[in-house]
C-alpha cells in the first residue's frame, strides 16, 4: 500500500467511524432499515408455525361447524366490491391467485391477517411476499374492517365446499 | 497531497462534530441559515403555508421553513392536474351567473377561527374578478363551497372573518351601480355604490350564505381586518377613492390628502338585519357545493339579497379619516390597534380602539361622508410611525408587542413597536415586497417564530426564464432582536395574501381514502360485477371500475360518431395514496383523477371513427403500462351491436383458417 493510499483509507476510516459514533444516538433512522432488519432477523426466531398464521393480530380464529350461511352471505358482498377485481373463486390466476382451495393452502389467521394487515404482510411474511414476485402486484390494502375479514373467511370455506 | 488529505480528514472531523451538534437546541438558534430551513427527506415541516395564487385563480401549499410545495388546491381555476372543473362532477363548482368562469384571480386567505385562534377546519379564499368567495375543507384540501356576490365588483377586501367565525366578509374595490343598472359611467357619484357584504358561516357545517349588504357610497374598499377581544363587534375596512373618480384613477384617485378606514359594527348590523330594518333585493348569484359522499357539485342560483342602508341603521357604520389611499387594514393581536397603511404616505397611523369608542361616545367628528360619521384623525389616532420607509401596505404582528410593516416602494420590512411606535429594525426584501405572513399573524395568538414575504419582482434572483418571471417568497426568522433572512423560493401564480398554521392541527385529520360503500353518487359502479355500459339516445353511459392494474370494461364498441359518451370511473381501491387517471384519446377533456372510493367522470363526444385506447394516466403499479382498453367508434348509423367486456377472448378467425 503506497503512502498515500494509506492516508486516504484512514480518513476515510476517521471520517465514518465519528459519523457512526458521534450520530449514533440521533433520531434519524430510516424506517425501512428498521424493516430490513427486523425482516432479517425475525425470520429465523418465528416458528414455522406462527409462521403459518401470518403477521396481525388474529392468532386464534375459531371456526364454526355447520357454515354461518349469514357470514357466507356478507362475505360474499364484501368479495364482489372489494375483491373479485383481481380473484376468481375457480383455481384459475386472474390477477391475483384464483380462491379455489384457499383455505386448504392457509390458516384462517393467515387469511384474515393478510386482508386485514396487508402492507406488513407483504413486507414481512414469506409466502405473501413470494407472492408478488410471482403476480407482480402487490395486494391492495382495501381496508377490511375485523368482521369483513371474518365474512370473507367464511365465503371462502363455503366456495372450497366447507362445512 | 500527504497535508492535503490530513487537512481533508480534520474538516471532515469537524463538519461531522457540527452537524451533529446542530440535533440540540442551542445550536440550531445560533446556527446558520441553511441549517435553519434544512428538514431532512421523510421528515415533516413545522407550519403548512398556504398561499393565494393571484392570476392562477388557485391556492398554493407549502412547508415551512422548507419552502417546498406540497400542493395545489383548484378553486376558482380549472386545474388539468386532477380534472377540477372538467369532470362532470366539479363542473358546477365553476358555475356563475353568468355561465362557467374558468379562471379568476385569487388573492386572500383567511383561516377559520375560534375565540380568534385558528381552529384548522377551513380555509377560505376571494376571488376578485368574478367576486366570489370559497371555503376549502382541511380534511380533504379541497374546495368545498364557492358562493357569488351580487352588487359587487372586485371582491378584494376578501375573505377576513370574524374571531368565531361568524362572518367572512367581501367588499367590492370596484363600486358598480346595484342591480346591474344600466347608467351612464359618468353618472358614478349618483349611481354607483360599494357594498360590504357579510356571509354568515354555519358553526358545525360550514355552509354560507350572504346575511346582509351594507350599502356604502361610491368608492374603493380596499382591504379589511376583524376586531378581537374589545373589538370583537367591529369590522375595520380600508377605502381610497373616495375622490370618487371613474377614470386615470392612477391621479384622479390621489387628489385628497386622506380617505378613509371604514369602522362597521357587524354586530348592530345584524340586529338590525334580524330585526327588518334591511330590505330584500333581487339578485342572481351562484352558490356551489361539493357533496363529498356523492363526489358531486351542484350549482343553485339564488334570488335575492338582504341590503342594509346606513341611512335607516344609525351607529352601524363610521369613518375614521387615514392618509393618503390606505391599503392593508390590520388589526393588532389585543384587538386595540388598528394600523391602516397609506401606500402614499411617508408614515403609518395607527388608531386606538378605546379612543374610536370614547370619540364616537363624545361626538368627536369632523363632518360626514354621504351621511356617514367621519370621527376626527386625532381623536382616534393612537400615534404614527415617522419615516417607516416608502410605499407602506400590510402590517402582521408577533404576538410579543411588535409589528412588522411591508415597504413596497423601498423593498423592505421594518419591524416597529406598537406602544411607543418606534422602529426596531429593517430587513431588505428582494424585490418589491407585497403582502407580509407570519403563522397567525392576523389572530389573537401569533406563533411569531417566522415571516414570510410575498415578493412582486424577482428580476435577477433566479435562473432567468425568458420575459415571464416568478414571484417569490423570502423566509425570515423573526425570533430574535433582528431578522434574519433564511430562505428564498419561487412561488406559483402571484401570492398576495397567505396564511400558516402549525402542522399538527391538520395533519393527522386527514381524509385518506373515501369509503367505496358509502359512496352515494349517481352512477357508482360497486365492483366488477355491476361494470356496464347503457345506451339512451345518443347517450352512452359506461361504468366503469379501475383498480389495479385494469379497468372493466377495457372493450367497448357499438359507439357511433356523434354520441355523447360520458365514462364513470369509479376507483375500488381503498387505500391511501392509489388514485387512478383515466384519459381517452381525442378527448378535448382529459383527463380524470380519481381518489380511492370515489367515481368521476369525464363526458367525450365521438367526432370521427376510429379506434380510441384509453388507459389509467396515473402511475399505479407495476403493471401500470397495461391499464388501458379501446373503444370502436363506427359510423353513424352502422350496425354495430352494442358489446363490452373485459378479458373476454374472441376466437381468432386468422388461426381457424389456418387450422384448416
Amino acid at each position: 500500500m503506497k503512502k498515500n493510499d494509506f492516508l486516504a483509507v484512514l480518513a476515510i476510516t476517521i471520517v465514518t467511524s465519528l459519523f457512526i459514533y458521534g450520530c449514533g444516538g440521533g433520531n434519524s433512522q430510516a424506517s425501512s432499515t428498521d424493516t430490513a432488519k427486523s425482516a432479517n432477523t425475525s425470520a429465523p426466531a418465528n416458528s414455522a408455525a406462527e409462521d403459518a398464521k401470518g403477521t396481525g393480530k388474529f392468532t386464534d380464529v375459531k371456526l364454526t361447524h355447520p357454515l354461518d350461511q349469514s357470514m357466507v352471505k356478507q362475505g360474499s358482498a364484501v368479495y364482489d366490491v372489494k375483491c373479485n377485481a383481481c380473484h376468481k373463486l375457480t383455481s384459475d390466476k386472474l390477477v391475483g391467485p384464483g380462491w379455489k382451495g384457499v383455505t386448504d393452502r392457509r390458516k384462517p389467521e393467515w387469511i384474515m391477517n393478510f386482508v386485514t394487515n396487508t402492507d406488513a404482510m407483504l413486507e414481512k411474511d414469506t409466502a405473501a411476499k413470494s407472492m408478488v414476485e410471482t403476480c407482480m402486484v402487490r395486494m391492495p390494502n382495501q381496508h377490511l374492517s375485523d368482521d369483513d375479514a371474518r365474512h370473507v373467511l367464511e365465503f371462502m370455506r363455503n366456495n372450497d365446499g366447507k362445512n | 497531497m500527504n497535508k492535503f488529505l490530513i487537512t481533508l480528514g480534520s474538516l471532515a472531523v469537524i463538519a461531522t462534530t457540527q452537524s451533529c451538534k446542530m440535533k440540540n437546541a442551542d445550536s440550531v438558534v445560533s446556527g446558520d441559515a441553511a441549517a435553519k430551513v434544512y428538514v431532512a427527506p421523510g421528515k415533516y415541516d413545522e407550519f403548512y403555508n398556504f398561499v393565494s395564487g393571484g392570476f392562477s385563480g388557485n391556492v398554493t401549499v407549502y412547508g415551512l421553513p422548507s419552502g417546498r410545495l406540497l400542493k395545489t388546491i383548484p378553486v376558482f381555476s380549472v386545474f388539468p392536474e386532477n380534472g377540477y372543473g372538467y369532470s362532470e362532477e366539479t363542473k358546477p363548482m365553476l358555475n356563475t351567473s353568468n355561465g362557467p368562469v374558468a379562471w379568476d384571480d385569487q388573492h386572500h386567505l383567511e383561516l377559520s377561527q375560534t375565540d380568534g385562534k385558528q381552529d384548522g377546519r377551513w380555509i377560505f379564499a376571494n376571488a376578485n374578478n368574478t367576486p366570489r368567495v370559497a371555503r376549502i375543507d382541511l380534511t380533504t384540501f379541497r374546495t368545498a363551497e364557492i358562493i357569488q356576490i351580487p352588487n359587487s365588483a372586485g371582491n378584494h377586501s376578501s375573505p377576513f372573518a370574524t374571531e368565531n367565525t361568524e362572518y367572512v366578509v367581501a367588499g367590492t374595490r370596484f363600486s358598480v351601480p346595484l342591480g346591474d343598472a344600466d347608467v351612464p359611467i359618468s353618472s358614478f357619484k349618483k349611481n354607483f355604490r360599494s357594498t360590504a357584504s357579510f356571509i354568515k358561516v354555519d358553526k358545525a357545517t360550514g355552509n354560507m350564505n350572504i346575511a346582509f349588504q351594507i350599502v356604502l357610497p361610491g368608492m374603493n374598499l380596499d382591504l379589511s381586518h376583524a376586531g378581537k377581544g374589545p373589538s370583537h363587534d367591529w369590522f375595520f375596512f380600508s377605502c381610497y377613492n373616495t375622490e370618487q373618480a371613474y377614470t386615470m384613477l392612477e391621479v384622479n384617485a390621489s387628489q385628497k390628502d386622506k380617505d378613509f378606514i371604514v369602522a362597521v359594527n357587524w354586530k348592530k348590523a345584524e340586529e338590525y338585519a334580524n330585526s327588518g330594518k334591511g330590505h330584500k333585493m333581487p339578485a342572481s348569484y351562484a352558490h356551489n357545493t361539493y357533496d363529498e359522499t356523492a363526489h358531486t357539485a351542484k350549482s343553485v342560483i339564488e334570488k335575492d339579497v338582504l341590503v342594509l342602508d346606513p341611512k335607516d341603521c344609525p351607529d352601524m357604520v363610521y369613518m375614521i379619516p387615514c392618509p393618503k389611499s390606505p391599503h392593508g387594514a390590520d388589526v393588532d393581536p389585543t384587538g386595540e390597534y388598528i394600523v391602516g397603511s397609506g401606500k402614499l404616505a411617508a408614515l403609518i397611523p395607527v388608531f386606538s380602539f378605546e379612543k374610536i369608542t370614547k370619540a364616537i361616545q363624545d361626538k368627536q367628528f369632523e363632518g360626514n361622508f354621504y351621511g356617514i360619521p367621519v370621527i376626527k384623525y386625532e381623536a382616534a389616532l393612537h400615534g404614527e410611525v415617522k419615516k417607516p420607509g416608502l410605499g407602506p401596505l400590510h402590517t402582521e404582528f408577533d404576538g410579543r408587542g411588535n409589528a412588522y410593516t411591508s415597504m413596497f416602494l423601498s423593498s423592505e420590512v421594518v419591524k416597529w413597536r406598537l406602544s411607543d411606535l418606534q422602529v426596531l429594525d429593517r430587513a431588505p426584501t428582494y424585490y418589491s415586497v407585497g403582502h407580509l405572513m407570519i403563522p397567525g399573524g392576523d389572530t389573537k395568538s401569533p406563533t411569531g417564530k417566522y415571516l414570510v414575504a410575498y415578493n412582486k419582482i424577482t428580476k435577477d434572483r433566479y435562473l432567468p426564464t425568458g420575459p415571464e418571471l416568478c414571484q417569490s417568497a423570502q423566509l425570515y426568522d423573526i425570533s430574535g432582536d433582528k431578522m434574519q433572512l433564511l430562505l428564498d423560493f419561487p412561488t406559483a401564480g402571484e401570492p398576495h395574501y397567505g396564511q400558516a398554521c402549525p402542522a399538527d392541527l391538520i395533519k393527522d385529520k386527514q381524509v385518506k381514502f373515501y369509503d367505496i360503500n358509502k359512496n352515494k353518487n349517481e352512477f357508482l359502479t360497486l365492483g366488477e360485477k355491476k361494470a356496464n355500459v347503457i345506451r339512451k339516445g345518443n347517450r352512452v353511459d359506461v361504468y366503469m371500475t379501475a383498480i389495479r392494474s385494469h379497468l372493466v370494461p377495457d372493450n367497448i364498441e357499438g359507439v357511433y360518431v356523434g354520441d355523447d359518451v360520458y365514462f364513470h370511473v369509479t376507483n375500488l381501491e381503498q387505500d391511501w395514496d392509489i388514485p387512478h387517471g383515466f384519459a381517452v384519446k381525442n378527448s378535448s377533456s382529459v383527463d380524470l383523477l380519481i381518489m380511492p372510493g370515489e367515481t368521476q367522470t369525464v363526458k367525450f363526444t365521438a367526432q370521427k371513427q376510429g379506434i380510441y385506447p384509453f388507459y389509467c394516466t396515473d402511475f399505479c403499479s407495476a403493471l401500470h403500462q397495461e391499464m388501458s382498453g379501446y373503444m370502436r367508434v363506427s359510423p353513424k348509423g352502422s350496425n354495430v351491436p352494442l358489446k363490452f367486456g373485459t378479458n373476454v377472448i374472441a376466437p381468432d378467425p386468422t388461426a381457424v383458417a389456418a387450422t384448416k
